[in-house]
């Protein structure tokens, strides 16, 4: 298959430009001004807050001046379970629910509800789930959503989407307001480097090969740690020669095989970088795609199995070397073994 | 076999003691809050005397043996409010109090929420609900062991939304679990607002009543009269206690009291130094961890 395969071809931001704090977002700002344009041309969509409105920004439907809007917004309260249970009661009755809370307490607290009330049925419910990965940053531990796409990619009829920086979120949600079936979108918590424009292309289901490199190491990716994985394959590239691919797994249900697999056909490695645990993750999604047909050696990058600690987001990044020094110490690690 | 004595109720802590310890949990809740750039200053300063009365004058517990099997539990199921905890049990000795100004970060032991593994934390909390059912699993346990150990569990009014909650108490009342005390903080406000507009409570205590409960309900920042619920709870055998405790969050900052917009927001210096002063009055209130951040406040440290 043909591969769109450099930065210009995907629209990218230089990373000097995605380094510079003025151009960097956080996911539920672009959000909330999404669902809110979202709710103004569709009325048969609804959003749904369990107390957590203004941080998820479901606030901006709730707050919105046309009471035709503002009158589709439900807190419930603190209860998650009852939060997807009544998302799923609006979606039986033919409405497009946008159900919001953190993304710990909507894949953890509420996983019964999400399994038997929308992906057996296979309703069209829209999860927001913001505060993805240890970036949720000093709640610490109980706050981190670091099994969430684990626990999210066994459900059947389940579409996982992840969202690579805050201007992507609003592609991301007029690409999946008709999908058929449940869409789950993972969001990080906190200003991050912004590294697609409006022409990065974004389809539902598709990997995209932000990098393409010479026949060593390929970088599987997803999400925030897009950014930081390109960096680090400039850094690999000038300083050891190695010249990865980078492909940014946008989608980790359904899964691209085919982008994965030609990829993989090009290099001796690989590695999966990801702000989750390396069970079950994106590791885990690419390991079980590549194994029967083009297997490849592959490193794993991510959280080690560990509840980790409180912190500022980027301190977190650092400590549990996830940002660029990190993943480049990480993938010479593993390619000397 | 007679057990040893415990140094936690202590005499020597009157209310007056108290009262001016209050003052100083306060300072150090919020200095705590604003070193860390985050936390949650309303919910911590509206169980102020919450707490204090149950650490100082009730629980049975010994800061010098944190894991003592015969001590008494607390569940701190609003486990957004530990900054006021973590204070509490700094000052008592479990861990330096120098901790209190790395809480949140890096490397420190205060996580942002409590952790099982903080000397005096009893149980990990930080997702509302969950509180309930592990002091009645701790309860049980002391009743199969025939321990005479009393559980506590403090709970947010907003997380009562949480149907666990619910289902915990119906444990508690079904398996007549008279040494749960169940204190409800009723500062009548969440994130999103009034709790009453958010998703109504009341009847609150009529909901506990039918639930199995003996239900108190007592001013949430008079020591005398939590002591009344307290020995009240104690007293009361044969089925659970819940004590719904009258407060306002932000207690005890004039600016903070009952504003939803201080549930889980850090003072900056200025709120801070007017904080301090107001809850100080013309007392003379000192801890290491204020003399910490306010002399690095003034030193302009940060
Ligand atoms: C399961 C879960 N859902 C949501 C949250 C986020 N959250 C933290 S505090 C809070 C509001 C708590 O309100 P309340 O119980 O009344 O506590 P208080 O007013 O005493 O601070 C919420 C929704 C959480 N910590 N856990
Ligand atoms: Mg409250």
């Amino acid at each position: 298959m043909a591969l769109n395969s450099t930065v210009k071809e995907m629209r990218l931001l230089s990373l000097t430009d995605a380094a510079n704090r003025e151009n960097w977002q956080a996911c539920k700002v672009t959000y909330g001004a999404a669902l809110l344009k979202l709710a103004t041309e569709r009325p048969e969509v609804v959003a749904l807050d369990a107390d957590l409105a203004n941080s998820t920004q479901s606030s901006r439907i709730r707050d919105a001046k046309d009471e035709s809007i503002s009158r589709r917004f439900f807190d419930v309260g603190i209860s998650e379970q009852d939060l997807v249970g009544t998302g799923a009661g609006l979606a039986l009755a033919g409405k497009i629910p946008y159900v919001n809370s953190f993304g710990v307490f909507l894949s953890g607290r509420a996983w019964g509800q999400i399994r038997v009330s929308v992906c057996y049925p296979n309703l069209p419910v829209r999860f927001g789930g913001s505060y993805g990965g240890i970036t949720v940053g000093p709640d610490g531990p109980t706050h981190f959503a670091i099994s969430d796409i684990a626990i999210l990619r066994s459900l059947p009829n389940m579409t996982l989407v992840s969202a690579t920086d805050g201007a992507q979120v609003p592609k991301i949600i007029e690409a999946t307001v008709d999908y058929p079936g449940p869409v789950y979108i993972r969001m990080g918590r906190v200003p991050l480097p912004v590294v697609t424009t409006a022409e990065t292309p974004f389809e539902t289901g598709r990997a995209y090969v932000y990098r393409k490199g010479g026949g060593e190491l390929v970088l599987y990716t997803t999400g925030h740690s897009v950014y930081d994985t390109l960096e680090a394959a400039e850094i690999l590239a000038t300083e050891d020669g190695i010249d990865p691919w980078v492909v940014n797994v946008n989608t980790i249900k359904p899964l691209d095989v085919d982008t994965i697999a030609t990829v993989a056909k090009q290099v001796k490695r690989g590695c999966v970088v990801e702000e989750h645990n390396i069970y079950g993750g994106l590791g885990g999604a690419v390991a079980e795609a590549l194994a029967g047909s083009h297997p490849l050696p592959l490193g794993f990058i991510g959280i080690e199995d560990e509840f980790c600690e409180s912190g500022e987001p980027m301190e977190l990044l650092r400590e549990y070397k996830l940002d660029a020094p990190g993943i480049v110490e990480r993938v010479r690690g593993y390619l000397s073994k | 076999m007679k057990t040893k004595a415990f140094p936690y109720p202590a005499v020597k802590y009157d209310d007056a003691a108290l009262e001016k310890l209050a003052r100083r949990l306060r300072c150090d809740t919020l200095c705590m809050i604003h070193q860390a750039s985050s936390g949650h200053p309303g919910g911590s300063l509206s169980s102020v005397e919450i707490l204090s009365t149950l650490y100082y004058q009730y629980l049975r517990h010994d800061p010098a043996n944190p894991e003592r099997t015969d001590r008494d539990r607390f569940v701190l199921s609003k486990g957004h409010a530990c900054p006021i905890l973590y204070a509490i049990l700094a000052e008592q000795g479990y861990f330096p109090e120098e901790e209190l100004c790395h809480l949140r970060r890096v490397g420190g032991l205060l996580q942002g929420h409590p952790s099982l593994h903080i000397p005096g934390i009893d149980a990990s909390t930080g997702s509302l609900g969950q509180g309930l059912s592990l002091a009645n699993g701790v309860a049980l346990a002391a009743k199969l062991d025939g321990s005479d150990l009393h559980t506590w569990c403090l709970l947010g009014d907003g997380e009562l939304q949480e149907g666990q909650v619910w289902e915990a108490a119906m444990t508690s009342a079904h398996y007549k679990l008279d040494n749960v005390t169940a204190i409800v903080d009723r500062n009548g406000l969440q994130i999103d607002g009034k709790t009453e507009k958010v998703m109504a409570l009341e009847p609150l205590a009529e909901k506990w009543l039918s639930f199995g409960f003996h239900v108190i309900e007592c001013d949430g920042h008079s020591f005398s009269d939590l002591r009344r619920a307290y020995d009240e709870a104690l007293a009361t055998k044969g089925k659970p206690s819940c004590i719904i405790a009258n407060t306002h969050k932000g207690h005890g900052v004039s600016f903070m009291t009952d504003q939803a917009g201080w549930h889980g927001k850090s003072p900056s210096v200025e709120q801070l130094q007017a904080a301090v002063t107001e809850i100080c009055g013309d007392k003379k209130i000192e801890s290491s961890c204020m003399k910490t951040v306010l002399g690095e406040v003034k030193g302009g440290g940060r």
